[in-house]
């Protein structure tokens, strides 16, 4: 059992709403997986439903080998949960409320005392142990919950928009508390933020309208943006020449005018379905003796496939914004 | 299972002390519990020692202040979010159901024995049969429980904990006016004496009324232990059903 998350077309609606529309996946120890997706696209419903909070009207989750319709208790031992929002019992003090979770996981004593220490320390949280979580700040309160997700050092981690409302360095803080603790387990992450994907995610999920649109590696997904491996060249000279040399090279899809920058033209020229054409290019130019400025080969950005991959063009009309209300409760 | 019940019950016993709600309780119950005894009851006029007056009160008392105590067990875990951080522990509904009970349960225990003034007033005064006393502290004991599991089970349908307190307040008045002579009239004339005396069965009235005299009989403590059990299989499968 390599697979330590593993879901089998999951179908789940609320009422009329369609909130999750057969979404399978497994997830890897060692992986980290990236779920993307617009609001309401049915991510934090398929995640509760992998948490066995929620059951799915049809298909099925297994957690650790553990059927979670039939023996959720079991599956929750082996996972860690931060829901949306990170909710918290707001009138306890964070260790209290950290003491409460460490009992219902089970330790009690030393142990127990072990187990909080550990966690405390990991997510820095000295220094408010004595405060009630609801006085806390917008941060602190995030890494109480994430406190509460890891005390037990579940093989599985499920975490819902782990570092939404964070400042740039807090966010900083959880994502190398992921990385590190990526390698034993198998991570699922929800995030709109998509530089977060291509910082922690080894795999990235992309899922709209309940549906799963695109699952791969970051780099996979990129290589599907409109722009990657779009050859930019900023040129000393006329840009007619250029484009002449170039126009019949093998793998040249196009070549189109760029915006010209400080005066001088420049020139985007497009591979042929994801060719590196970087090298040939450059050599062509060096030949006929053109002067270049500049050559930037673009990656792409995953923005980009994210709305190539949720937009309205993707799939079914309208979709997003009735999905909206139901999904997202 | 059983350390499921405790920790969600110890925490949610804190809970109450960590508001100010527990000291307004508990100062609200002792002080509304003797003025219904002293004023409306009669306690001196009487010229009776025992504590008939201020156990016939408890319906009316737990009517106001038990729902009060109930509504905040599950609206407020719904509103904040935190039944799913709940209901994601390996803790069962069951168990969670259970120790938020209880917790509840104790606490309207321990407001209970803080009438003990009461007790120590009738004593001094007079030569009660505290047998009876015994009896009807048990009975209002149980009596709230039953009121609490009401409230319980109404509270987890909601995440507004008005609406969970007036659900409650409501459905508990009519397990206590059922067996009001009001309610009963409206029954006899049409309905056989069957249906009457089931109406009046179910009653918290009626059957207080024995427990307060200090008959506390099987059937009575089996009555109000089936419908603590009953509202509580139901407040599980209603946070079972309703998470989304």
């Amino acid at each position: 059992m390599t697979d330590l998350v593993v879901a089998d077309t999951l179908h789940k609606r609320f009422g009329p709403v369609v909130a999750v529309d057969g979404i399978s996946l497994a997830v890897p120890r060692g992986e980290v997986l990236g779920f993307l997706g617009p609001n309401a696209a049915g991510k934090s419903t398929t995640m509760k439903m992998l948490t066995g909070y929620l059951l799915p009207d049809s298909g099925r989750v297994t957690v650790a080998g553990h059927d979670m319709a039939r023996d959720a208790l079991a599956g929750q031992r082996q996972l860690g949960y931060l829901p949306e929002g990170a909710p918290l019992y707001g009138d306890m003090t964070t260790d209290a409320f950290l003491d409460f979770v460490a009992r219902a996981r089970g330790y009690r004593g030393r142990e127990k005392t072990r187990r909080i220490a550990t966690v405390v320390e990991r997510v820095a949280l000295e220094s408010v142990l004595h405060r009630p979580v609801e006085a806390l700040s917008k941060g602190f309160k995030r890494r109480v919950a994430l406190a509460q997700a890891i005390l037990h050092d579940p093989p599985v981690l499920i975490l819902d928009e782990p570092t939404d409302g964070l400042d740039p360095n807090q966010k900083q803080h959880v994502r190398r508390l992921i990385r590190d603790m990526a390698a034993d387990k198998a991570i699922i992450i929800s995030t709109h933020i998509l530089e977060e994907v291509e910082a922690v995610c080894s795999r990235a999920a992309i899922i709209a309208d309940g549906v799963l649109r695109a699952d791969g590696t970051p780099d996979a997904l990129l290589a599907r943006a409109p722009d990657h491996g779009v050859v930019t060249l900023t040129l000393a000279g006329d840009a007619g020449e250029a484009r002449a040399a170039l126009s019949d090279l093998d793998g040249v899809a196009g070549i189109e005018a760029a915006p010209a920058r400080d005066g001088r033209a420049a020139l985007r020229v497009v591979p042929e379905g994801g060719r590196a054409i970087a090298p040939a290019v450059g050599g062509r130019l060096r030949d006929r003796g053109i002067a270049v400025d500049e050559m930037v080969v673009e990656r792409g950005s995953l923005d980009a496939v994210f709305r190539d991959v949720t937009g309205v063009e993707g799939g079914r009309d309208g979709g997003a914004t009735t999905d909206g209300t139901g999904a997202a409760a | 299972m059983m350390q499921g019940v405790w920790t969600v019950a110890e925490r949610e016993l804190k809970g109450y002390f960590n508001t100010a709600l527990a000291f307004v309780f508990i100062a609200v119950f002792v002080a509304l519990s003797a003025a219904f005894t002293f004023y409306l009851g009669g306690f001196f006029e009487r010229g009776k020692a025992d504590l008939q007056p201020f156990f016939a009160y408890h319906p009316w008392l737990y009517l106001l202040l038990i729902p009060a105590l109930a509504m905040r067990l599950w609206a407020e875990e719904r509103k904040t979010g935190t039944l799913e951080l709940l209901m994601t522990l390996p803790v069962s509904t069951g168990a969670a159901v259970v120790g938020k009970f209880l917790a509840a349960w104790l606490f309207a225990g321990l407001a209970l024995v803080l009438t003990f003034p009461m007790w120590v007033t009738v004593n001094v005064l007079g030569n009660p049969d505290n047998g009876v006393i015994l009896a009807g502290y048990l009975g209002s004991f149980l009596m709230a429980g039953a009121y609490l599991a009401i409230g319980a089970c109404l509270s987890a349908l909601t995440s507004n904990q008005v609406i969970a307190f007036i659900l409650g307040a409501v459905v508990c008045f009519l397990f206590v006016m059922s067996g009001m002579d009001m309610v009963l009239g409206v029954f006899r004339p049409w309905a056989p004496d069957a249906v009457v005396r089931t109406v009046a069965d179910v009653s918290f009235l009626t059957r207080f009324d024995a427990i307060a005299r200090g008959v506390l009989s099987v059937p009575d403590v089996v009555y109000f232990l089936s419908l603590m059990a009953f509202w509580l299989t139901a407040n599980a499968i209603a946070v079972d059903q309703k998470k989304a």
